[in-house]
């Protein structure tokens, strides 16, 4: 470990660091605007220089920029030396001269890298007095504000876009002083990862417009740690919140899940729970309407409607552990269902099966950063784990690190890591229904049908061990892409295999298995990743793994044949619209005695409903989700909830009469002991008791205002601070706000550092992981595998499409197909309207063009849609989007089966609606 | 005395086709160079002393040997020739190029022999579409004739040579901004390290030469390094393209022994100062050089002596101020021509030289305060060389701040007299 | 349906007429990658249309296949790719150093009023287009002119007229 001696100092570092790192590493405030922990250095801005001495007898020294400085054992420097603070004071000044004077209204203003680094390095007083060069800004679509004004040209924005990202439709333009960021014209920012520019850059040129629409100052913000809702990867978000509204999403830093950044739909997804749509009160059916009304007369409805009759449980993977769990209580383990269609429920089970029993690693996300091959079996990764994607991107760097490595250029020096690399990347392998957006930086890619892709994984299987089933009738083609994949996967030291339930095939599941467990039986370090759908997927294939057989159909048979008239049905968080066909569900709640319906938001189920419960959202509750990489996680209400609305664990909770649980920690408890599987749960976060020098945890900033004024308008008494019996974080600024656990650190800030950029202090290395540990408790890993479960041996039969009907394969929308966020403004002017996507030739057999329309019929409905045309579709097969709002009713269970469709006119149109819905 | 860079270049004189040019002696030191190995034709080069004519004068050799060399060396290797010269007040390579193209081809194809490249360009401004013509031209002869493309001369040794029109940008000279634009890229320079002899050229190990330099690569391998040695004035090798511009008799380029005083430059191939002009101060090397003054004029023009006096021998084409012209407005046009080409990419440049614009145009109208002149006088010291990301904005401190050492009482005037004294 | 990934390099092109395609084509031969040809084919629709237009931005990028984005990133970075239309020919005043140095203002002055157009204008025949330029390299014929590749050297007021004369249809 080399020393080096700052300001007269000794300290012990890591020789691997650049001295910026080093510096901040050792928590000395030193100013930078172009490094990044994630991007490294190009030493653009110059702020970061500090003074370089020979030896103790130079007294002069010499001055370098501490970012594209690598340590050397015994190096002499001074952050301190007044000729760099000059320096680095006039740099400031000179950036200045063009920045407006507008931080007033800039909405930056309170967390601007700008600010603390220019209050940092002493600049007071700035004697320029001629003109500033101005700029038109572009609109940048739905999601991020332009304001090139504010510009200091550090470059980051572009180098996180097209560097880090990948994407291209951003880029510097100009140059000298006159130097612009932004598209070749106006538009939407392409990239699925646009919301980070928001913190990348350093001021207000890049702002969240959906926080615009309701904007407060961040210490106006009151903040949780919470967990992004939008997929099963489990971000770490920070959401604020004021006067009952949430105002915007960003980033919490987790060592191990997001590290900085988020997806766009994570970041401007999160509206919905502002939504018109939102159930404020319970409501009672009464007659064809339903009517409001309040908790007591709610209760005593729950009472009545269930009274003397079975009661059947249907859980949801989009809510909590524990509120999934105070419903298997209250209906009885035999009573619950897991509110999925058999064949998503035979998908995860099987992806749990696979997890507990794999002896590959659980690839986290910092370690699929780390693959240096990666095979995606199946999964359009980008638009169903967005996240995970973006770590794929950082794993195909590492033959370019490696490279780098070798010249013995540092991984810090991101500009000369890229110009040797050029375009080389490790290899990725994209194996998927349709083509990507991921597919330009792969070594190479196939489009198939998801039976014939889990063939080719069953191959790739076998190509690495013998001993994996083998798989005839391959063509030449295909067997020369499983020869080149599995002997890339197998010569690598860090292979990871992503696969998951996007192509709602379990064989494709099995497949990537067999891969996984092939490669570890001779590399202790070959990874596994499976993608799940939603935020709780994983948690709730746990808490039914007992019963998997207990799912939706199930409940609905159950309901339909042996107690139809006899059952009151409980649903949690669930439209059953959106997992079963119309018809079932229909047939399901007519045989029900009664539907009692808990959730957020008005919907097609709530509308059956006999009694709906209104349940608070994430934003106002908390609980435990398990993300895709079997990591639990903590989630807490970012502010209380109003009125009658409550949690859905509180509402169940209440509901039933035989238990007396008063706090989630009761519950996260007992449904800990409830299965081995969920023992780790409890220690997700701190429980409600936890205690820092007899503080709770504050919500709020030091300098959160107006809270004696916030309700003045209804009374000019002071109110009382909303209570938190739930947790150990109090609704107030009184309480702590420092040296938290991270499970409990709300948002990021430390003295003098007010933006993101204060995770520095916070890391027990520069974009290591959280002091006191990454927050979440993972209840998966090959060490705790238990019997290793034999090869997957169930080979599909070779899907030749077009020979009955078209083969209806899923597509994925980032944008659209999730639920909760297609709620959000924002995200539903980025989503698609439905379509049906077929190849060129096939388009052209059935004479129609991309203009065209197609009557598609399946056995669960028929609609009429628009064409796409989409080349890389193999011929005979039908993509249909995933989860669109207007595709009601097209359930995972249609896909892999066959459609037949038919050219027809253009649908009649009603004014609002622009496109062909659903029938 | 020898001008063998300057044999074949003459007022009105086209330049030699391939034959005329071989008649002279051309591409023996090609064969020479191809008859030992690399590694003897650099030590040739090494051994003359050749020191880069692009301005900082820094060994040619020496630069070579950084080249990674070996059998599991990357390859391609690529050698680039920079013509680029849009340095203000200089124009010698202008008149290598369109006056004898065979000679820098020549000492491309032994250049790269010696560093083990099998890719060339050559970098051209985008006004020299002469010089670009005539390159193509000498290079389709080359091709023609085994000079160029595959076992050149039944050597075994492959060379492509392209020529590469800029497209407008004085940053391009500068070698790492060059490589980044000819990946077709905008070009900001590069970090170093790595140096581009390591990691250049679409990361591949890669040499960029100034012109002149490579001109002189087929003289020292034709004539050997003694030779070339003993053409410079004591310690200094080889001859020199200087030349002066402004209010002299007989502006021009002169190939001259490298060290020669100053004042032969001026008086006696400049022919002296125009009538009714005197000489008040000169850049020795480029728009980018300290001013120096007549107590200069005894100064050998090479690269130590000039930066001892406080300057630098830069290009080695001077750039004379008369006593007519004013020094403040001289040195707002070079400033406007440095803050028009900065990058942007590093902060005191992209942002420094337009308040340094706007300050030196206000003074030069007669608006200026004292207090402005100290804050312009603090300038160059936030823009020296260490300060930025390369030398684009030291270089163009360069001016202003020798300016305000020997023309101080100009720039007062502008503020005591609230007007430019000159008009 | 396996693709392997950049095996063709370029893409349809929109508006490029075959020629400006031809010539593209010609360097794309010696370039690692299609950016490097970023540069020259900006140059080549410039050569043939006397400007690069938005639209021509994008038919480059297509058919080089990198973003628009790119491509114009490229080309407002470089002094001499012309992002708004121009004169048929185009009159580059030199007012760099050695120009200046040798009262080059006179001779900008007389081509303004010769041509009655301002820098950055055109004239109303849109013949000509003036616009000050960077040191050209000739400085030693200071003052100097260039219009479009001719290089006007030892330029004097009086000189002036005759060379607009000259250029003139
Ligand atoms: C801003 C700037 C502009 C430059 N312009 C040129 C140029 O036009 N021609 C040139 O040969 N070198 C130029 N150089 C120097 C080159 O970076 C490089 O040192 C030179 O081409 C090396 O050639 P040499 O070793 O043969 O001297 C410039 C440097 C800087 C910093
Ligand atoms: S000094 Fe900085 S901004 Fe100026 S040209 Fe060099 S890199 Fe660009
Ligand atoms: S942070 Fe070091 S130069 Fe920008």
């Amino acid at each position: 470990m080399p020393t080096i001696v700052i300001d007269g100092e000794p300290y012990d570092v890591d020789g691997d660091k650049n001295l910026l790192e080093t510096c901040l590493q050792l928590d000395k405030d030193l100013p930078y605007f172009c490094w990044h922990p994630a991007m490294g250095s190009v030493g653009s801005c110059r702020q970061c220089a500090v003074t370089q001495y020979q030896d103790e007898n130079d007294e002069r020294g010499r001055m370098v920029m501490s970012c594209m400085t690598p340590i050397t054992d015994g190096m002499i420097v001074s952050l301190k030396d007044e000729a760099t603070q000059e320096f680095r004071d006039s740099c400031i000044e000179t950036v200045m001269t063009n920045h407006p004077h507008d931080c007033p209204v800039c909405e930056e203003g309170g967390e601007c890298h700008l600010q603390d680094m220019t209050n940092m390095s002493g600049h007071t007083q700035r004697v320029y007095q001629g003109p500033k060069r101005t700029h038109r800004n572009q609109d940048l679509g739905p999601f991020i504000n332009h304001e090139m004004n504010r510009c200091i040209a550090c470059y980051r924005c572009v180098r996180y876009y097209q560097d880090y990202v990948g994407d291209t439709d951003l880029q510097a333009q100009g140059s000298g002083a006159k130097v612009f960021f932004g598209r070749h014209k106006d538009g939407a920012l392409e990239s699925e990862f646009s919301g980070n520019l928001v913190e990348v850059c350093p001021t207000g040129v890049f702002t969240d417009k959906t926080f615009s629409k309701h904007f407060v100052r961040k210490w106006d913000l009151q903040s949780a740690p919470s967990v992004c809702m939008h997929c099963a990867i489990g971000c770490n978000t920070s959401p604020g919140e004021r006067n009952g509204t949430l105002r915007r999403i960003v980033n919490r830093y987790n060592g191990d899940v997001n590290g900085y950044f988020l997806c766009d739909r994570g970041r401007f997804g999160y509206d919905f729970v502002n939504d018109q749509r939102r159930l404020a009160e319970p409501l009672v059916q009464q007659g064809d309407s339903l009517d409001s009304t309040d908790r007591d007369d709610a209760l005593a409805q729950y009472a009545n409607l269930s009274a003397d009759c079975e009661v059947i449980g249907i859980g949801s993977p989009r809510a909590s552990l524990e509120a999934n769990f105070a419903l298997q209580q209250l209906v009885g383990e035999d009573n619950f269902y897991s509110g999925l269609a058999s064949s998503e429920q035979a998908l995860h089970q099987t992806s749990l099966t696979v997890l507990e029993s794999t002896s590959a690693l659980i690839a986290s996300l910092r370690q699929v950063e780390q693959a240096d091959a990666v095979l995606v079996l199946g999964e359009d990764i980008l638009n169903t784990a967005p996240r995970l994607a973006l770590a794929v991107k950082q794993a195909t760097k590492n033959l370019g690190l490696n490279m780098a490595a070798d010249a013995r250029i540092p991984s810090w020096q991101a500009a000369a890591v890229k110009n040797l690399a050029q375009n080389q990347r490790s290899p990725l392998f994209m194996l998927t229904p349709a083509a990507t957006r991921m597919d330009s930086i792969a070594q190479s890619c196939h489009n198939d049908v998801p039976a014939n892709l889990a063939r080719l994984g069953m191959a790739i299987a076998n190509a690495i061990d013998g001993g994996a089933p083998g798989v005839n009738d391959l063509d030449d083609q295909e067997k020369e892409l499983v020869a080149v994949i599995a002997e890339t996967l197998k010569g690598a030291s860090k292979p990871l295999v992503i696969s998951g339930s996007g192509c709602f095939d379990v064989a494709v599941v099995q497949a990537a298995a067999n891969i996984s467990r092939a490669l570890a039986a001779e590399n202790d370090k070959a990874a596994i990743h499976l993608v799940l759908p939603e935020v709780n997927s994983l948690g709730l294939a746990m808490l039914c793994s007992k019963k998997p057989e207990a799912d939706l159909n199930a409940a609905m048979k159950r309901t339909v044949d042996q107690v139809n008239g006899q059952a009151a049905v409980v649903v949690l968080e669930n439209d059953l619209y959106r997992r079963a066909g119309k018809g079932l569900v229909d047939d399901f709640f007519d045989a029900a005695q009664s539907v009692v319906v808990i959730d957020s938001f008005h919907n097609d189920t709530t509308a059956r409903a006999q009694l709906a419960l209104p349940a608070a959202t994430f934003a106002e509750s908390e609980g435990t989700m398990v993300s895709s990489e079997a990591r639990a996680q903590r989630y807490f209400a970012v502010h209380n909830t109003e009125g009658y609305v409550a949690s859905s664990w509180k509402w169940l909770a209440e509901l039933n009469k035989s238990v007396s649980w008063t706090h989630l920690d009761q519950l996260t408890a007992a449904c800990a002991n409830s299965s081995p599987l969920l023992a780790g749960i409890t220690l997700a976060a701190p429980d409600r008791e936890f205690r820092l020098n007899d503080q709770k945890v504050a919500r709020q900033s030091h300098r959160y205002s107006g809270r004696g004024s916030a309700t003045a308008h209804i009374s000019v008494n002071e109110t009382r601070v909303a209570q938190d019996d739930e947790s150990a974080l109090a609704f107030s600024m009184e309480g702590r706000q420092s040296n938290l656990p991270p499970a409990l650190q709300p948002g990021i800030w430390s003295p003098g550092w007010n933006s993101n950029e204060a995770i520095n202090k916070f890391q027990d290395e520069i974009g290591g992981h959280l002091k006191g540990g990454d927050p979440g408790i993972r209840l998966l890993d090959k060490a705790t595998a238990g019997t290793q479960s034999g090869w997957f041996d169930s080979i599909p039969q070779k899907s030749m499409p077009g020979s009955q009907g078209y083969r209806l394969v899923p597509l994925h929308h980032i944008f659209g197909s999730e639920e909760f966020s297609s709620g959000s403004n924002a995200i539903a002017q980025r989503s698609p309207k439905p379509y049906a996507a077929l190849c060129a030739a096939d388009a052209s057999a059935l004479e129609v063009d991309q203009q065209g329309w197609l009557k598609v019929e399946l056995n669960s409905g028929q609609w009429t849609l628009s064409v796409a045309v989409d080349d890389s579709l193999p011929r005979g097969v039908l993509g249909l989007p995933s989860g669109l709002t207007g595709l009601g009713g097209l359930q995972g269970a249609a896909y892999g089966g066959s459609a037949s469709i038919s050219k027809t006119q253009s649908p009649v149109i009603a004014s609002d609606q622009t496109s062909g819905g659903g029938e | 005395m020898e001008t063998p860079l300057t044999q074949n270049i003459g007022p009105g004189k086209a330049p030699p086709n391939l034959a005329q040019y071989q008649a002279n002696g051309g591409y023996e030191g090609l064969r020479n160079a191809l008859n030992v190995s690399p590694e003897a034709a650099m030590d040739v080069v090494k051994e003359s002393n050749l020191s880069g004519r692009g301005g900082a004068g820094f060994p040619t050799g020496l630069k070579w040997s950084f080249v990674p060399s070996g059998e599991n060396s990357p390859t391609p290797k690529y050698l680039v020739a920079n013509g680029d010269e849009m340095e203000p007040g200089t124009f010698k390579d202008r008149l290598l190029v369109e006056g004898d193209p065979h000679q820098l081809i020549e000492g491309m194809i032994i250049s790269a022999y010696a560093i083990g490249a099998s890719v060339g360009f050559i970098f051209l401004r985008c006004e020299y579409v002469l010089a670009a013509e005539r390159c193509e031209k000498a290079i389709a002869e080359c091709l023609e004739n085994n000079l160029l493309g595959k076992d050149i001369l039944g050597s075994g040794f492959d060379f492509e040579l392209y020529v590469h029109g800029s497209a407008g940008r004085y940053i391009c000279g500068e070698e790492t901004a060059l490589i980044n634009s000819l990946e077709g890229r905008r070009a900001n320079p590069r970090a170093k390290p790595p140096f581009p002899q390591v990691s250049g050229l679409w990361g591949k190990p890669t040499v960029v030469n100034n012109v002149e330099t490579l001109c002189n690569v087929p003289h020292i391998l034709r004539n050997g390094a003694e030779w070339y040695q003993n053409l410079g004035i004591g310690a200094d090798s080889g001859t020199k393209l200087y030349g002066a511009s402004g209010r002299v008799k007989t502006p021009g380029t002169w190939e001259l022994p490298l060290g020669v005083p100053v004042r032969d430059l001026i008086e006696k191939h400049g022919g002296g100062m125009q009538d009714g002009y005197k000489m008040k101060g000169f850049l020795p090397g480029g728009g980018s050089t300290d001013f120096l003054t007549g107590e200069h004029l005894d100064l050998p023009m090479n690269y130590e002596s000039i930066g001892k006096a406080g300057s630098r021998m830069g290009t080695g084409q001077l750039i004379i101020m008369d006593d007519q012209v004013c020094p403040v407005g001289m040195v707002l046009n070079l400033i406007q021509f440095f803050a028009q080409e900065s990058c942007g990419w590093c902060t005191p440049c992209r942002d420094g030289l337009p308040q340094i614009q706007h300050l030196l145009e206000k003074l030069e109208r007669g608006e200026g305060s004292w207090e402005e002149l100290e804050t312009l006088a603090e300038f160059p010291r936030f823009l020296g060389p260490g300060n930025t990301f390369c030398a684009l904005a030291p270089g163009a401190v360069e001016p202003l701040q020798s300016a305000l050492k020997y023309f101080k009482d100009d720039f007062d005037n502008h503020i005591k007299q609230k007007c430019c004294p000159y008009g | 349906m396996t693709q392997v990934i950049s095996s063709d390099r370029v893409g349809p092109g929109g508006i490029l007429s075959p020629q400006e395609i031809e010539e593209i084509n010609a360097d794309l031969s010696h370039y690692e990658d299609n950016q490097a040809v970023c540069i020259d084919a900006l140059k080549i629709v410039q050569k043939h249309r006397g400007w690069v237009s938005d639209e021509c931005v994008e038919a480059i990028a297509d058919y080089l296949k990198i973003s628009a984005a790119a491509v114009e990133g490229v080309a407002t970075f470089y002094n001499l790719i012309y992002r708004e239309p121009v004169g048929k020919k185009v009159i580059r005043v030199c007012d760099s150093v050695s120009c200046w140095v040798m009262g080059y203002e006179t001779v900008r002055d007389r081509l303004k009023s010769e041509l009655g157009i301002e820098y950055g204008e055109t004239t109303a025949d849109g013949e000509f287009t003036l616009l000050p330029g960077p040191c050209m390299g000739a400085c030693d014929h200071a003052p100097v002119v260039m219009v479009d590749n001719d290089l006007h050297e030892d330029v004097d007021e009086s000189k002036v007229k005759a060379i607009v004369e000259h250029y003139k249809p």
